[in-house]
């Protein structure tokens, strides 16, 4: 009578110990089945084997789905992922396919894959051929810069951090210094280190920059000067001028409302024809004009949000402190409202970090380029699927890593107010 | 009273300056360039205007939606590219909606496995550059399936093969009459809801709305093909042998892999922004809406059918169509795997054959910003419709 009465606090010690076995029967069937290529329940007839630690599973979970049991673990399994029976059902469905899949994936990333070797000929597993990322990592890094060079563009990164690391130890006196530093003297200083042309430093064109050094270039110099140009633009939207508020809502709305593509096809093809005869502009210039306009006009969007989120009193109240209006807006207005929309800044700059790849449209490669190049390279062909895992999981780092950080922020901002 | 009427004018003259200089600056820019563009034509020899158009195209489109090839006009190859876009647009929208609520819901299941799940889902495809997914689909994942000869089957009515997606073919007699049927199907549905919603206000009454408005959609159309002669046939893609070892699939619809590339990647990558914004939505729905509707005794659906979704999807919809915004945008990506997208065919081939830059990226660039404009447009409208009315 016991054996089929539903599973309560008074048959908890006949049933939880045999829906616990059964359950983790159905996984151990699924791990032996994924990993050892052996069907436990061999036995059965096909089908129902098949379907045998769906339904072991299903029957454990619901002989283990008391409530009120008493045993703290068991309270806590039950309302995480056996509430009811639709999501024991999805519970059982993603664990199988989370143990079914980490087989294939194992064999293919390190167990079947290749590490050692100079050419294609040393990849002869079925898994990945690393052998590829090893000998064009240096190319993914630098592009085409020369091997000899490549020094200057780590000392310039190099450089970078350690001003970035220092700056965040200093007092608050000296870190003035340290930004000031690096918003207005390094860039300058490091595109000339990379660039080369004086200083008894091998001049470099531009053309020959690429990898993910160029990503991370570009990246930067487009944030800072996407900045200030989305500030102004932000400031000319709310301005009461007419003639300023109408150029910037139709300069804003022109670049929001392209895409990015098209918008660096002009720069490649239709921007010459702008300029006199015979000017020429460097590529990677035109494309940085380029990503920073379009770029800037998202940034105005995402400041001006925070313009509108300040209350009135403010500017009210700067007013009649007798601040004219760039007083108040550089010392009072400013400030807050950038500050209320640092997590929308951070997601426009992740949105520009994304965006780089698509340089390759104009003949720039960097990373994701130049994984283009390398696989139609004729020693090198059908290495597209390692390519592009190893610049997914790059990008994905630095994407993460900066979506987090603007989270952290985000929180940390929210937790003051 | 002359100080003040001297600040009034000083105010003018302030607010005049800025004013003027801005207006002067963007002027003589655009005359700059202007003249620097007419100089630069003339001196290769073309002269501005959209007279070619009209001239014979010559390059043929490996994908298109209407009838086309090299003999028809560059305008017509504009509409094709124009079509593809919006094809590849209106599958994206699709795909992605229907991943992003699921995924949007699921982040907020009390089952922690899905939740954990859907929240990786999120994290990584949002974090990587879409153009690489679209790499990673074309180059790595579908250059993986079998050649046609030995094509993954679907019951052998459909084939999957390297060389794209081979579907049936829709063979209608009398589409027409179908078409209006549904669309009066609609009409009809419009009616019945309009008036079970008077029915609710007047008299309290509840009348079964969505039953009835699915069994008038699918009745209607039902009936055309049982009395109006209207049929349905399908014409299966069958296995032919070029050459000896050159296979290919006759009949049927061919689903080019660009597209399956395309569609898939800029589906996964907005739906995880559109999950977002739904668990924004769901979350932002606060407590005591379901409580108080719940002690006014609505039922479980009725609440969330009259209470919970019509506040969550008014903070759903405005960044969704946002999102639907940016992957129409997004689709120009097509160029890089060279689905024949309007900036593929347009600004790509029809650009190096004309040597039109001017032309050819404003209309490009206007189609997308016409594109832009008029969504947002409707979408302040729909905002100021949907916003609460306090009283």
């Amino acid at each position: 009578m016991n054996l089929i009465a539903k599973p309560s606090k008074k048959n908890i010690k006949i049933y939880v110990p045999i829906g616990l076995s059964l359950v983790s029967l159905s996984f151990f069937d699924v791990f032996v089945n994924a990993f050892f290529n052996f069907n436990l329940m061999g036995f059965l007839p096909s089908q129902l084997s098949y379907f045998s630690p769906l339904m072991l599973g299903f029957i454990g979970f619901y002989l283990i789905r008391i409530e009120f049991s008493g045993i703290g673990s068991l309270d806590t399994l039950n309302k995480n992922i056996n509430s009811n029976n639709f999501n024991a059902l999805l519970t059982l469905f993603t664990i199988f396919i989370i143990i079914k899949s980490i087989p294939p994936m194992l064999d293919w990333f390190i167990l079947d894959a290749n590490f050692v070797g100079n050419s294609k000929e040393d990849c002869t597993g079925d898994g990945a051929c690393w052998v590829f990322i090893k000998v064009w990592f240096n190319r993914f890094m630098y592009g085409l810069y020369p091997d000899t060079e490549q020094w200057r563009i780590n000392t310039a990164f190099l450089i970078l951090f350690t001003v970035v690391g220092i700056s965040f130890f200093v007092s608050e006196k000296l870190k003035k210094y340290f930004i000031l530093f690096l918003l207005f003297v390094f860039p300058f200083l490091g595109i000339k280190l990379i660039s080369g042309g004086s200083f008894g430093l091998e001049y470099v064109e531009s053309a020959a920059w690429g990898g993910l050094s160029l990503t991370f270039i570009i990246s930067a110099f487009a944030i800072l000067f996407c900045f200030p140009i989305g500030v102004i633009l932000a400031l000319g939207r709310r301005s009461s001028l007419p003639a300023i508020k109408y150029i910037s809502i139709g300069f804003i709305e022109l670049w929001r409302g392209v895409p990015l593509i098209t918008v660096l096809f002009m720069s490649a093809v239709m921007f010459p024809m702008f300029l006199p005869d015979g000017t020429f502009i460097d590529k990677l210039i035109r494309v940085l004009i380029a990503i920073t306009l379009f770029e800037a006009a998202y940034m105005a969007e995402v400041v001006r949000g925070g313009l509108q989120a300040l209350p009135k009193g403010q500017y009210e109240a700067a007013k009649s402190l007798g601040m004219g209006y760039w007083r108040m807006n550089a010392l009072i207005i400013l400030p807050q409202a950038l500050k209320l929309v640092i997590p929308g800044i951070a997601n426009t700059l992740l949105a520009l970090v994304k965006d780089t790849p698509l340089i390759f449209v104009v003949g720039l490669m960097e990373l994701a380029g130049m994984i283009g190049l390398a696989k139609t390279n004729p020693k090198w062909l059908g290495m597209a699927m390692e390519g592009y895992v190893f610049a997914g999981l790059v990008f994905w780092v630095i994407c993460y890593a900066m979506s987090r950080y603007s989270q952290n922020l985000e929180k940390k901002l929210s937790t003051e107010r | 009273m002359n100080l003040k009427k001297l600040n009034i004018e000083n105010k003018k003259v302030r607010d005049f300056i800025p004013q003027a200089l801005t207006v002067l600056a963007l002027l003589s820019v655009i005359i700059y360039f202007a003249t620097n563009a007419q100089i630069n034509m003339g001196n290769r020899g073309i002269s501005f205007g959209f007279g070619f158009l009209n001239q014979e195209a010559s390059f043929d489109i490996t994908f298109s939606m209407i009838e086309y090839d090299g003999s028809y006009s560059y305008g017509r190859a504009f509409l094709v590219g124009l079509l593809n876009t919006i094809l590849v647009s209106v599958i994206g929208i699709f795909f992605a909606t229907i991943i992003g609520v699921i995924v949007g819901v699921s982040r907020l299941s009390d089952n922690y496995l899905i939740a954990k799940v859907a929240e990786w889902y999120v994290e990584i495809f949002r974090n990587i550059p879409l153009i690489l997914q679209i790499f990673f689909w074309y180059f790595a994942a579908l250059r993986a399936l079998p050649l046609p000869e030995n094509g993954i089957s679907f019951n052998d009515i459909s084939f999957l093969t390297i060389k794209g997606w081979y579907v049936p073919k829709f063979i209608w007699t009398n589409f027409n009459i179908f078409l209006l049927s549904v669309i009066a199907a609609f009409i009809a549905i419009y009616f019945i809801s309009s008036y079970a919603t008077k029915q609710r206000e007047q008299f309290g009454r509840q009348l079964p709305t969505t039953t009835i408005s699915l069994a008038t959609l699918i009745i209607l159309p039902l009936l055309t093909f049982l009395f109006l002669g209207v049929s349905l046939n399908f014409e299966y893609p069958v296995l032919k042998q070029l050459s000896s070892t050159v296979y290919t699939y006759e009949g049927g619809v061919s689903i080019i892999p660009e597209l399956i590339a395309l569609a898939l990647a800029l589906s996964m990558y907005t739906a995880t922004f559109i999950a977002e914004n739904v668990r924004a939505g769901i979350l932002g729905v606060s407590k005591g809406q379901k409580e108080a509707a719940a002690s006014i005794g609505l039922n479980k659906n009725q609440i969330l059918k009259l209470v919970v979704m019509p506040q969550a999807l008014r903070i759903i919809i405005p960044p969704t169509t946002n999102q639907y915004l940016n992957l129409t945008k997004n689709s120009s990506l097509a160029a890089a795997i060279a689905y024949p997208d309007i900036v593929l065919v347009f600004a790509g081939t029809a650009l190096m054959q004309t040597g039109r830059a001017i032309e050819i990226i404003s209309i490009t660039m206007l189609t997308y910003l016409t594109l832009s404009i008029s969504i947002s447009i409707f979408m302040n409208w729909y905002n100021k419709k949907m916003a609460i009315k306090e009283k």
